[in-house]
């Protein structure tokens, strides 16, 4: 039997399942330690809570981030280039053909987002497609599908979801704590929505870094499973050096309107501030290209 | 590919189904004596070259297998604007079985070099008296097969009855694509 060129990256895997099961052990110890400040009963609410802003955020993701970033559905008729290279990479991957989407904004990027791989839509900017060449905007948009092949959307709004619930439960104790004073904190000790604000903020805090280090490795198995697809990752690391080199050029007033989307770019388009490394939710140009030249170095190497 | 591998993010290029081009002869028949289509002699190969030295290796050893054959088919080997390769074999009409076997080679010594998952489609040309070509592609991934007829003479506009009454006729023979969507347009595939 043939060999297959494709070498899994034990190491990524493990730490990315670590740091999800890591984010689960999250969720589930805010809930035990809401289950403390408060009367028991409530612990399921705040769950169910939690859980439900996350389940929306995944079931309309495709209309939110088509909408924020003012995005149109294109047809074949009109995109043909673009359908064409996505037709072909589907038949590639044997996957269901997602919608096809441009957004008029001068940013070269690219994301894909949608709830299920048969529900999802992958969108380029008028920017992106201007800067790069065919070969460059198939590694891209290869990387892309890797993403909905991934279910990326639902692995990161289902690890988020610990950070929602603590982002609603600071706001809500911030709110509640004026109206409780008088009634809750009736025999001493620390009244129940302070506690819930400290575990709140920590939770929350947790959260940020686990969800961006996620970020991170998806984005690796992403550009991996993208260079795999076209067996040129020599063209999704030009393209990749394109867009970071541009949008890094480009001034920051212009970019904060994109900055709700980050996560589901291809390449940030926020500058790096300090704490780069940890804060970022993608990885350093230099770890993507070092992986893409392994995988490049594995493609060619001769059958001995 | 399962949940499980999604999840963690290793999801690898599916394996093509190369077995399934053994049916071609037999549907050449069908479409012969039916529709009145006759195979062009040609079939190509349709995949994505990797870069690198391993693959010019590889491409050499299967020009070298196809043309070592005393009654070698012409093989010509070109790339499309979406950057695929496009392998053709072209000889003899009458001989679709030894046709398949070609492709069949090709298919193996891809495969056999670990490029199995670039594999994108092969296509069979046949041609009826009036002039109309059908295309008939196979899916590697997928597994099965559709017709692919332009409308002689127009851009790029596609004679979306006869795939239906092609697709209708081999129904039975070939398992074809149910999915209209996967029905790839490849314009200006070799041999069309």
């Amino acid at each position: 039997m043939a060999r297959s060129r494709f070498l899994p990256d034990t190491g990524l895997t493990v730490r990315m399942t670590t740091v999800m099961f890591l984010l689960g052990g999250l969720f589930v110890a805010l809930i035990v330690g809401l289950m403390y400040a408060f009367p028991p009963q409530y612990a399921p609410l705040f769950a169910i809570g939690g859980i439900g802003v996350a389940f929306y955020q995944w079931w309309s993701s495709d209309k939110v981030a088509m909408r924020a970033m003012r995005a149109r559905e294109v047809s074949p008729a009109e995109a043909p280039e673009l359908h064409g290279m996505i037709d072909r990479l589907c038949a590639l991957a044997d996957m269901p053909k997602p919608r096809v989407g441009i957004s008029d904004s001068s940013l070269p990027n690219a994301f894909a987002t949608g709830r299920s791989p048969a529900r999802s839509v992958v969108c380029v900017t008028t920017g992106i497609l201007q800067t790069l060449d065919a070969e460059e905007l198939e590694a891209v948009l290869a990387h892309e599908l890797s993403h909905v092949a991934h279910r990326d959307v639902l692995v990161m709004t289902v690890a988020s979801s610990a950070g929602i619930l603590a982002g609603m439960l600071t706001r809500a104790a911030q709110f509640g704590g004026m109206g409780m004073r008088r009634s809750s904190n009736n025999g001493g000790g620390t009244p129940a929505f302070l506690v819930a604000l400290a575990l709140s903020l920590v939770v929350y805090a947790i959260s940020f870094f686990l969800t961006r280090l996620l970020s991170r490795y998806r984005e690796l198995a992403a550009d991996r499973a993208g260079a795999h697809l076209t067996m040129k990752p020599a063209a999704l690391a030009s393209a990749l050096t394109k867009i970071t080199g541009e949008i890094n050029t480009i001034p920051k007033r212009d970019l904060r309107a994109s900055s709700a989307m980050n996560a589901f770019f291809i390449a940030p388009a926020v500058a790096g501030v300090s704490l780069k490394t940890l804060t970022s939710t993608h990885p350093s140009l230099e770890e993507r290209l070092e992986q893409l030249a392994k995988i490049q170095a594995e493609l060619s190497r001769p059958t001995g | 590919m399962g949940l499980w591998h999604s999840l963690t993010g290793r999801s690898r290029v599916k394996a093509p189904d190369l077995d399934s081009l053994f049916a071609v002869p037999s549907a050449a028949i069908t479409l012969e004596t039916a529709p009145g289509f006759k195979p062009l002699g040609s079939g190509s190969v349709c995949y994505r070259a990797p870069a690198g030295a391993a693959y010019a290796a590889a491409e050499t050893d299967v020009l070298a297998l196809l043309r070592a054959a005393p009654d070698a088919p012409e093989v010509t080997v070109s790339v499309d604007s979406f950057g695929f390769t496009w392998l053709v074999s072209s000889g003899d009409p009458l001989d679709t079985g030894g046709l398949c076997t070609d492709l069949h080679a090709v298919n193996t010594t891809l495969t056999e070099q670990g490029f199995a998952g670039g594999l994108l489609c092969t296509m069979v040309p046949f041609a009826d008296a009036s002039g109309r070509h059908v295309g008939l592609v196979y899916l590697y991934k997928q597994g099965t097969f559709y017709p692919f007829a332009p409308k002689p003479g127009s851009g790029q506009e596609r004679d979306n009855l006869l795939e239906m009454s092609v697709r209708d006729t081999l129904t039975g023979e070939l398992p074809m694509e149910a999915d209209l969507q996967r029905w790839l347009a490849i314009w200006g595939a070799p041999g069309l």
